[in-house]
Parts: structure tokens; C-alpha cells; sequence
């Protein structure tokens, strides 16, 4: 036991945990974005993977870094994008485009990998540039916390600002508020002039950007090349993380932390042979119970508000039609 | 010609977009495939051209056909529920644990085993169904969580508690002789599992379109507000169809356990709910069309394996292609204008019959 706490207690393991929290919480803020739209987008492990994948390539054949993560984001936007015209075009029910574009892009990057090089496992025969490692000036000089902080790969850093951004963009600018309305209520944000399809196809394109970020620093970062399913579920870890969060930017970050150190313990457990898979799912059950509680609370907020109506009396019909349902 | 058209309009739209998929497939082996000509052949007749590779369809179709099944009831209540996936596995392991551990006579053994299977997959996704019908959380979401819930809990009960120490590799104890499927022919590994994996198919038909209760599960999936004005009980329906998906798929991964493997040896998700909603998807949710679209995903993955190993085109091929069809099935307004026309038509000619 002493042996688990020291391990746990030190600074490498803290370091760990930002590591592994990184391919989470970018694939979150994507659930989050896209949930809030209204338009929840399961496909970000699709998205990761075949970013990861277009990202080794091109910086593989063309050495350029910047080529590399264009690409990456290129192919996930576009994915999203593809995910976009048949939920919002086609009429097709988003959960199950997903679920085939996340089947598709585990599909078709192991079929180029294979055309391209040969080979079906991975692409570690390809000198495919990587995401630098920086150090943070001032930080990385302080004990134990500048070790901790300091030395992460930039797409480390690039998900902790983008926490942030997120939430500008969410709650302080005109885009962030539209998204919000066509989420909450898509025919009130109509009627007042907003165009729910392209809001939300904006939406599904940022979720878009996310995934991209968090599948480039996997294949470029985590690692230095693409293997096969990579991904290893992380986009449908990110669900658990964004919901435990709430679709909140902080609380989003701060469950994708918690994941991370449930991850990190899990790896460090079962090294000491004691059986890790009891707490390995603990996050999914506290995931299920938070759901719950959430679901709970705003399902009697809206009880509550219905009950008021009927005591005022007046115009409550309508509104009532439309929140007894789903 | 055009009411039969628009009678079996979505049976026809399937076919459509499984004639683009094999269109797509051959362009794809055109291009890629040194020779195009003997890969097309391995593709397409490969998994009929030999007694194995058909014996091969049909159990890989098993699983398929439990899951899809058990899903097709919850899409026709209107519940996406992923939990095939873990009621599946936890099942398994479950049913594998009580089989490992009870000593009795075969005519007694295999359907004990097989109800304490189903149960434990019926409460195992009673959990999505009741978070659902009290609080209206996400199923989606709880059901997601749940699977890998269910995984790690399995591993644990496995590696920890029923690990055959013998084996090398991290697999349960053997099951005993008395709680393992035989084979309806010998010599061959078509165990009776498949026949059961049927008659579960057969049974949901007969649920959803013969009973009342079916009734209500359709009518809450085609309007929810109307079925509830007309008096069904939503969250009856709700629980009842998270119940029934739990039991069938539990059944579906403990006849795996029995009639293919012997023991519960998953170490990683096996994937059968992901399977189970695809067929679902191409057979439309109705259970004997599932039948069907499980034979044909198996025979399009055995197809892939003999391409794989035989021609010099990877098997991921099928990936690319199931996802392609099942984006154009779920596309509504995929041949929408067509039938739109068709119905205009039709309404004219009528009104000018008057």
C-alpha cells in the first residue's frame, strides 16, 4: 500500500495524468459544443481517428508540421461536416450516422494504411514529425509544480487555453449565443431569425476542430505514429467526461482530469498485480449516477415551471405540449 | 406498379442502397486489386464455396441475429439503447461463473444457465430503463456508460475469480460438459444456439406485431404523444423494452460462450451491440428481416476474410462499405423526392377517377 502512495504521490505521476487527459478533454469539448447545439455528435472516435491518421501521413510524405495538422483537421471537419449534411440534409438520425461514420473511419484508415504502406498494424515505419515538448519559462524552475506543468507536448497546453476559449466563445460571443438557443429551443431561436441548420452544422464543425486536436496529439504526440483503432474508445470516454462535466467548459475539464487520475491509478494499480478493473469502472458509474441527478434536477425545474404556469393561468398550454415529451 | 412501389417503398430503399454498397465494392477492388477479376471472385463467392465458410456464416451470424433482435425492440419502442453491447458480455461472464460452479444434469443445466444469463442481462440494462422512465436521463448515455461498467466488472469476475490457471492466456475455467451446447450436425460447430438465436428472432415477430403489448411498443415508437393520449403507459413501455433487450442479449452471449468457445475468453469489447445495431439498421428493426441482414453482414465479413487472405485487398473493405449502406438506409430523405412523386401521382389519378 505505501508502495501505491508513494507512486501516486509523485511527480511523475502528475505529470501522467496531464498526459492522459489531454486525448480526453479535447474529444469532450467537442461532446460538449455539439450537445449544447442540440445536435450531440457521438462521432468524435471517428473524427480522432481519422485525424490521427491523415496527420501522420501528410507529415510523414511532406515533413512539413503545419501541413501535418492541417491536414488532420481538415479530415475530421469534413467528416463532422459529412455527419452535418445527413443529420441536418438528409433527415438521417444523428446517433446512427454516427455510429456508421465512426465504423467508416476505423475502416478506411487501416485500408490506406495498408495501401499505402503495407502494412496493417501501424505506420512506425514512416518518419512522421511530432508536436514539440515545450518548457514553460518561470514555471518549469518551480519544485515539483513547474515538473508537474512545465516539459507537457504543445497540444497539452493548446486544450488547458482551449478550456478557455471555449467558454469565451460560448458565453461571450454572438455565435455562442446562438448555438445555446438552437440547442435549448431550435423552433424560438427560428423565430427570431436564426438559422438552426447552419448553427448547428457550425457546431458540428467545431466539434470537428476538437477531435482533430485530440486525435493529431495521439499520433503525433502520445506516440510518433498511427496504428490501427487507436482511439481505444477515448471518443466515447469523452461522453462520459463531457455529461459528468455537465457540457460545461470547466466542469468538462475538470472531469476529464478525474479520468485521467482514474486512468493513471488504474495503470499504476495493475502493475502491483492487484486486481485494477473495479477501479477501472468507477468513473463510468459515478458518470450514470451524476446523469441521473442531472437528468433528475432539470426534470423537476421543468415540472416546477409547468406548475407555476398552470397557477398563473394563462398561455401555459403550448409550452406545456412541448415539455411533457422526450 | 407504383402502389406496390410505395407499399414496400423502405424495403426498396434498403435494396437501393445495398446495390450502391456492392456497386461501390467492386469499384473499390477495381481500383485497388493487381487482379481485379479473381478478388471479385474471392469476394463474392469465396464465403460460398466451401461447406466451412457457410458453416462460418451461420455462426457468426448467431450473435448477430441475438443482438440485432434485442436492439430491433428497443428502436421499435423508440429507445436507442447501446446496451446490447454490455448486457452481452456481463451475461457471458455471469452465466459462465454460475455454469463453472453448479453441478447438475444437461437437460436441466443448459436452460438454467441460459435464464440466469438473460436475467442478469435483463437487470443489467433495467438500470438505462429506469433512469430513463423516472428522471428522462440520456439512455444513450447511461446505457454507454453501463457497457463498460459491465466490461470491467466481467473482467474482474473472470481473471479474478473463475480464471482457468492452466490456460496461459487469461480465460475462464472450461464450462462443464453438461452446460455446453451440442451440435444439430456433428462434426461441424453449427451448435444450437443458432437455432435458438431463430427462434428469439421468431418470437420478437410475433411479440411486436401479435401482441398487444408489441402494439403499444409500436405506437409509443411511432408517435409517443399520441400513444400516451391513448392511454398506453410510456414508462411501462419503456422498462419493458430495456427488460427484454437485457434478456435476449444476455442469452445471445452466453449461447456464444456455450455453443463456440467453451469458456468466457473477451479480454477486449467484443463489439456484438455495435453489430446488433447494424443489422438492426438494414433490417429495418423488424426481426425477421434480421435474419436476413445478419446472414448478409456475415457472409460480406467471411467475403473480406477470404479477400483478405486470398487476394491482395484488406479486409477492412467491409467496414467501408456497411458504414456507406447504413448512412444511406438512415438517410429519411435518401429517394425522398421519388417517392414524393410517386405519392403526387398517385393522388391525382385518384382525384381525376372521381
Amino acid at each position: 500500500m505505501n508502495e501505491l502512495f508513494s507512486s501516486i504521490f509523485s511527480v511523475n505521476f502528475g505529470y501522467a495524468i496531464l498526459r492522459v487527459m489531454t486525448p480526453l478533454l479535447f474529444p469532450a469539448m467537442g461532446i460538449a459544443v455539439s450537445t449544447m447545439a442540440g445536435s450531440q455528435n457521438i462521432a468524435m472516435e471517428g473524427a480522432m481517428l481519422i485525424a490521427a491518421f491523415f496527420g501522420v501521413i501528410v507529415g510523414a510524405f511532406s515533413g512539413s508540421l503545419w501541413l501535418a495538422l492541417l491536414a488532420g483537421i481538415a479530415a475530421a471537419v469534413l467528416l463532422c461536416m459529412i455527419l452535418g449534411y445527413f443529420h441536418l440534409k438528409l433527415k438521417a438520425d444523428i446517433f446512427l450516422s454516427a455510429v456508421a461514420l465512426n465504423m467508416f473511419s476505423s475502416g478506411i484508415t487501416v485500408f490506406l494504411l495498408f495501401m499505402i504502406t503495407g502494412d496493417k498494424g501501424s505506420t512506425s515505419s514512416l518518419p512522421s514529425p511530432v508536436f514539440p515538448s515545450i518548457d514553460i519559462p518561470l514555471v518549469e524552475k518551480i519544485p515539483v509544480i513547474g515538473d508537474i506543468i512545465s516539459g507537457h507536448n504543445i497540444l497539452t497546453y493548446v486544450a488547458l487555453v482551449s478550456v478557455f476559449l471555449f467558454y469565451l466563445l460560448m458565453f461571450k460571443t454572438p455565435l455562442g449565443l446562438r448555438i445555446r438557443a438552437v440547442g435549448q429551443n431550435p423552433d424560438a431561436a427560428e423565430s427570431v431569425g436564426i438559422n438552426v441548420n447552419r448553427t448547428k452544422m457550425y457546431a458540428l464543425m467545431l466539434s470537428g476542430l476538437f477531435a482533430a486536436l485530440g486525435g493529431l496529439y495521439l499520433s503525433m504526440g502520445y506516440v510518433s505514429w498511427f496504428s490501427k483503432d487507436m482511439t481505444a474508445g477515448r471518443g466515447f470516454i469523452a461522453i462520459a467526461a463531457a455529461t459528468l462535466g455537465g457540457m460545461m467548459p470547466l466542469g468538462t475539464m475538470i472531469s476529464s482530469l478525474f479520468f485521467a487520475l482514474v486512468s493513471a491509478v488504474a495503470i499504476y494499480i495493475a502493475s502491483l498485480n492487484i486486481p485494477s478493473e473495479l477501479i477501472q469502472l468507477i468513473p463510468y458509474l459515478i458518470t450514470v449516477v451524476a446523469l441521473a441527478v442531472f437528468s433528475g434536477r432539470a426534470l423537476k425545474g421543468r415540472r416546477e415551471k409547468i406548475a407555476a404556469e398552470d397557477a398563473g393561468g394563462t398561455e401555459s398550454v403550448q409550452e406545456k405540449n412541448n415539455t411533457g415529451d422526450n | 406498379m407504383e402502389k406496390w412501389i410505395l407499399k414496400y417503398f423502405t424495403l426498396i430503399r434498403v435494396m437501393i442502397a445495398l446495390i450502391i454498397g456492392v456497386i461501390v465494392t467492386i469499384l473499390m477492388i477495381y481500383l485497388i486489386s493487381e487482379y481485379p477479376g479473381e478478388s471479385l471472385k474471392y469476394f463474392f463467392t469465396g464465403p460460398l464455396a466451401s461447406k466451412g465458410r457457410l458453416f462460418n456464416i451461420l455462426e457468426m451470424a448467431a450473435p448477430m441475429i441475438f443482438c440485432g433482435v434485442a436492439i430491433a425492440i428497443s428502436f421499435q419502442a423508440d429507445q436507442f439503447n447501446l446496451g446490447a453491447e454490455g448486457s452481452f458480455i456481463i451475461a457471458a461472464a455471469v452465466g459462465t461463473a454460475f455454469a463453472v460452479s453448479t453441478n447438475m444434469p444437461a437437460l436441466l443445466h443448459i436452460p438454467l444457465v441460459l435464464i440466469v444469463a438473460g436475467v442478469t442481462g435483463a437487470v443489467w440494462s433495467l438500470i438505462p430503463g429506469i433512469l430513463k422512465a423516472k428522471w428522462n436521463a440520456s439512455e444513450l448515455v447511461s446505457s454507454l456508460m453501463m457497457n463498460y461498467v459491465a466490461f470491467y466488472f466481467s473482467l474482474y469476475l473472470i481473471n479474478s475469480h473463475f480464471r482457468d490457471l492452466d490456460a496461459g492466456f487469461l480465460v475462464s475455467l472450461r464450462l462443464p460438459e453438461t452446460a455446453v451446447f451440442g451440435q444439430f450436425i456433428t462434426g461441424t460447430r453449427m451448435h444450437f444456439g443458432i437455432i435458438l438465436a431463430v427462434v428469439a428472432a421468431l418470437w420478437a415477430y410475433y411479440f411486436l406485431y401479435h401482441t398487444t403489448s408489441g402494439y403499444e411498443f409500436r405506437q409509443t415508437g411511432y408517435n409517443k404523444s399520441f400513444a400516451r393520449f391513448g392511454g398506453i403507459n410510456i414508462i411501462k413501455v419503456i422498462i419493458l423494452s430495456q427488460v427484454l433487450l437485457g434478456f435476449i442479449a444476455g442469452v445471445g452471449g452466453m449461447s456464444e460462450v456455450m455453443g463456440i468457445h467453451g469458456r468466457f475468453l473477451w479480454q477486449g469489447q467484443p463489439g456484438y451491440g455495435w453489430d446488433g445495431i447494424i443489422v438492426a439498421i438494414i433490417g429495418r428493426s423488424h426481426p425477421i428481416l434480421i435474419i436476413f441482414s445478419s446472414l448478409l453482414l456475415a457472409y460480406l465479413r467471411v467475403g473480406g476474410q477470404v479477400l483478405n487472405l486470398m487476394g491482395d485487398v484488406p479486409a477492412e473493405l467491409v467496414n467501408v462499405i456497411q458504414s456507406l449502406i447504413i448512412l444511406l438506409i438512415t438517410a429519411e430523405a435518401f429517394l425522398g423526392q421519388w417517392k414524393y412523386r410517386i405519392t403526387r401521382r398517385q393522388a391525382e389519378r385518384e382525384e381525376a377517377a372521381k
